[in-house]
């Protein structure tokens, strides 16, 4: 089984309320070393069967026409993530699929 | 024959006994159109309107746009049907992509509720055309999802056009863009709005006045500018 996972945010140029109102909090519980916050929408789309290209662009297409409004909100990422834990695991943290391939790695 | 307009319901839909509650006052027939119609009953117009559509979940009014009874109006509203969207119903217009823009989270983050002063803008749409233009009107606001966006492309034309209908007045609720409460599309028969006319309809019930409190009635001039329109007298 695979999952793609389906990322969406407020575009930059819109004030974003609810990120506002997250920024606020955060420096009230000592969270003062964040300047600015940003939420927005993950979605997980389950398919069964192996991850194919196709899948991928249907997913394009549906975070396009339902899943964002252009007018809004951007998609910034569109992916495979295989390594996505069973239903059952889904209380585990995260695996390291979940984190930017570019994560600087240690020069040793 | 008496004008029939459509009030369609969705899943979570709150406003739709008020909205065919001041139809009748107004002297039309209000006709009960359900999400999954697949068709208008040969209504002269449809209201969208308000509440919380399929929970508002995704986006206000996003998942409505699909619903199968969208369609027919989307279609029938190119075709020049005139068609009211009231707040969630507004939103669902955004979303059908009949009026531009649309709507995110008020800037304060807060639900507001108020009797809400409006100047009318334009007079030369479907659902207007009984008022002056520069008129000011009071009606009820309601809303959480009411800040209305756009590039400032598309609001310089409609402003150009004279698409803005109606602007907020004394305060602006939700940080709209350039104070716009109401917007209508070129051909002037699709209209969207976030406050609430259909509960400015009845004596008693409305929003306070000079001369009484409740008795405001503003909300009437809608309706009884569709039945001009239709009449082709509006």
């Amino acid at each position: 089984m695979a999952r793609v996972i389906v990322d969406v945010m407020p575009k930059p140029e819109l004030l974003d309320p609810q990120g506002k109102a997250v920024a606020g909090a955060l420096p009230r519980l000592g969270f003062d070393q964040f300047q600015a916050v940003r939420q927005g929408k993950r979605f997980e789309l389950e398919v069964s069967g192996p991850p194919a290209p196709a899948l991928l662009e249907a997913a394009r297409q549906a975070a396009v026409t339902v899943l964002s409004n252009p007018v809004i909100e951007d998609v910034v990422s569109v992916r495979f993530d295989e390594g996505a834990p069973s239903a059952a695991q889904s209380d585990t943290v995260p695996s390291a699929v979940d984190l930017p391939a570019a994560l600087p790695q240690d020069p040793a | 024959m008496t004008t029939r307009i459509g009030v369609v319901t969705f899943p979570g839909t709150l406003d739709e006994r008020d909205a065919l509650r001041a139809i009748g006052l107004a002297g039309a027939e209000g006709v009960s159109l359900w999400h999954a119609d697949r068709s208008l009953h040969q209504v002269d117009a449809v209201v969208l309107p308000g509440g919380f559509s399929y929970g508002d979940y995704l986006r206000a009014g996003a998942i409505a746009r699909f619903a199968p009874v969208m369609e027919l109006v989307v279609e029938a509203a190119h075709g020049g049907l005139p068609v009211l969207g009231i707040c969630n119903g507004f939103q669902v217009l955004t979303e059908s992509h009949l009026l531009p823009g649309s709507m995110i989270k008020n800037n304060h983050l807060t639900f507001v509720c108020r009797e809400q002063r409006l100047r009318v803008e334009s007079n030369r749409t479907a659902w207007t055309n009984q008022f002056s233009p520069g008129q000011e009107i009071v009606i009820p606001l309601k809303n959480q999802d009411g800040q209305f966006v756009a590039d400032e492309s598309t609001l310089d034309q409609l402003e150009a056009e004279g698409r803005v209908v109606f602007r907020y007045q004394g305060w602006n609720p939700n940080g709209s863009r350039r104070d716009i409460a109401g917007i209508t599309n070129a051909g002037g028969n699709v209209v969207g709005l976030m406050p609430h006319p259909e509960h400015a309809v009845e004596p008693g019930f409305g929003p306070d006045t000079a001369t009484a409190p409740r008795s405001g009635q503003d909300g009437l001039t809608f309706f009884a500018s569709l039945i001009a329109r239709l009449q082709g007298t509006g």
